[in-house]
């Protein structure tokens, strides 16, 4: 890429995750509660639930604007691949990383991908649901997120709850209701020595389940 | 009319000040750390700083600035209500039409001077339309709930709180030109009163008014702050059309509401499990908070001065 090039394609990012962001705190009034954790320049694995198209955005709206430049969410490639304007929203617009459901080989294997961005000391924002939630119950997650910090064991695993985005832009909307939202950052959750992955799995969920402040909501 | 702002402008920086001073000289007195209670004085004094400013600045772009200003408040306000009550995937185009649809032209009413549907557009229209609305999308869960929810949002936010702009369209005789100053005068007494009743509250506060409801209001909080807040209602004759015994009047029965729809606000708080409606303005709470008492006097007020004082 040319050196004017690679200016127009940063200047894109930084104005696109600036105005999201804006965007995010105008809607919904965003705000952070760190209950467990705090800011930090730490490499870290953000994980969520999922219920909307909003949600990386308002996670990413929490974080330090040098933080977001370096975090980026995982999308799926069978939504966000699909044509050449989803691509270039997801990839360079959102800088998110993409990742196949249906993978052929080795380099296309969800953890390779995801792998190689840690190694570029980068942050990850990832949805363990595997997609988004249209129920009431937080669903089982998928194992990538043992898989990644067995690998990688020094990068923080912190859980987030995401509030109320699913009343805000459902699932198969496209226009946002305006109401406040908030993002409940916990205490980080690491792999413990001989724990097998089903546990551990269930365990990061709970954790993210303990974030939510209004557990005995019955809709 | 210069010459009354002048007065306002003075009078509300003197007034923050002396706030500002003693409460500066109070934290400075008191053991360190400072008591929650002192921590939210101070905030809530930086707030009305704020706040004044924001109104101070609307309040120079005349018929633009409130409408504009107010339009915003009830945004913010409905974002509130909305949050805190149930509502389902399937409500989603009514939510939507709530903020896109509902504020944009109830305030189109009041900048145009339609009273004629500025007045039923939301409690006939909406009230009739949003229930259909909801009924034509075949989810009945807990529908009575959803739809008195809602309703309440917009009767609340949108509607009651675009009474405060629409003073600008009243026709006092004698007055004209000067309706800016009705808005001051309403909103002054109101929130003036608010604050004296937590005055008098903190200071001779005994006798809990509803424990059940609200524990910090009092009898003694209730009672000084409605004959403070009509005296002041006396004081600020001057920029209003009554005379200073009928604006005395109108301030006690404005502040009476005021304290009503504090009331219900804190019910349907307690209601729904939580302490503040948000977190907009700090140590006040959310926007709901800050006008619960305006939503509950605005409409009282508009109709008085329509009913006794318009052609």
């Amino acid at each position: 890429m040319s050196k004017l090039a690679l200016h127009t394609y940063t200047l894109l990012q930084t104005v696109t995750s600036v105005g999201l962001s804006a965007m995010a705190w105008a809607v919904t009034g965003v705000r952070p509660i760190w209950n467990g954790s705090q800011p930090s320049e730490r490499q870290r694995i953000y994980f969520a639930n999922h219920t909307s198209h909003g949600d990386f955005i308002l996670l990413s709206a929490c974080l330090s604007e040098t933080e977001r430049a370096k975090t980026h969410a995982i999308a799926a490639a069978e939504y966000w691949g699909k044509s050449r304007l989803r691509r270039f929203i997801a990839q360079d617009m959102l800088s998110s990383v993409l990742i196949s459901r249906q993978w052929t080989s080795e380099e296309e294997h969800p953890i390779s991908i995801m792998l190689s961005v840690l190694d570029q000391g980068h942050s990850l924002i990832i949805f363990p649901e595997g997609t988004r939630n249209m129920s009431d119950e937080l669903l089982p997650f998928r194992s990538g997120l043992y898989n990644l910090s067995t690998a990688r064991p020094d990068v923080e695993l912190i859980p987030c709850w995401i509030e109320n985005m699913s009343r805000v832009l459902p699932k198969g909307q496209f226009l946002p209701v305006p109401l406040l939202c908030r993002v409940v950052f916990g205490a980080p959750v690491a792999v413990a020595p001989g724990e097998d992955r089903r546990a551990f799995l269930q365990r990061a969920r709970e954790a993210l389940l303990a974030l939510d402040p209004r557990p005995d909501r019955d809709d | 009319m210069r010459h009354e702002i002048s007065i306002l402008i003075i009078g509300l920086f003197v007034v923050l000040s002396t706030a500002s001073v003693t409460a500066g000289i109070l934290s400075m007195r008191a053991p360190k750390p400072l008591s929650a209670t002192l921590v939210n004085l101070t905030q809530r004094i930086n707030a009305w700083w704020v706040m004044v400013a924001l109104m101070t600045v609307a309040f120079f772009f005349g018929r633009y600035g409130m409408t504009i200003l107010f339009a915003f408040i009830s945004f913010a306000a409905l974002r509130e209500f909305v949050t805190l009550t149930h509502s389902r995937r399937s409500d989603h185009w009514v939510l939507l039409g709530m903020f896109g649809i509902v504020i944009p032209f109830q305030y189109w009413l009041v900048w145009t001077a339609w009273y004629g549907l500025f007045v039923i557009f939301i409690p006939v229209y909406c009230f009739l339309l949003m229930p259909a609305i909801t009924a034509l999308h075949g989810d009945t869960e807990r529908f009575l709930e959803r739809v008195s929810a809602q309703q309440w949002a917009i009767m609340i936010s949108v509607y009651c709180v675009s009474h405060v702009p629409a003073l600008l369209t009243l026709n006092v005789p004698g007055f004209e030109g000067r309706n800016l100053l009705l808005i001051a005068f309403l909103i002054i007494v109101v929130q003036g009163s608010d604050v004296l009743q937590y005055i008098f509250g903190k200071l001779f506060g005994k006798h809990r008014f509803s424990p059940n409801v609200s524990p910090s209001k009092t009898w003694e909080g209730l009672i000084g702050g409605l004959v403070a807040s009509s005296l002041l209602g006396a004081l600020l004759s001057f920029i209003t059309p009554f005379s200073p015994l009928e604006a005395s009047g109108v301030a006690f029965v404005a502040c009476t509401m005021g304290f009503l729809g504090g009331l219900v606000a804190s019910a349907i708080k307690r209601d729904q499990g939580v302490k503040d409606w948000g977190h907009l303005i700090e140590g006040h709470g959310g926007m709901l908070d800050r006008t619960d008492s305006l939503v509950f006097a605005a409409p009282i007020f508009f109709h008085l001065v329509r009913y006794f004082w318009t052609v």
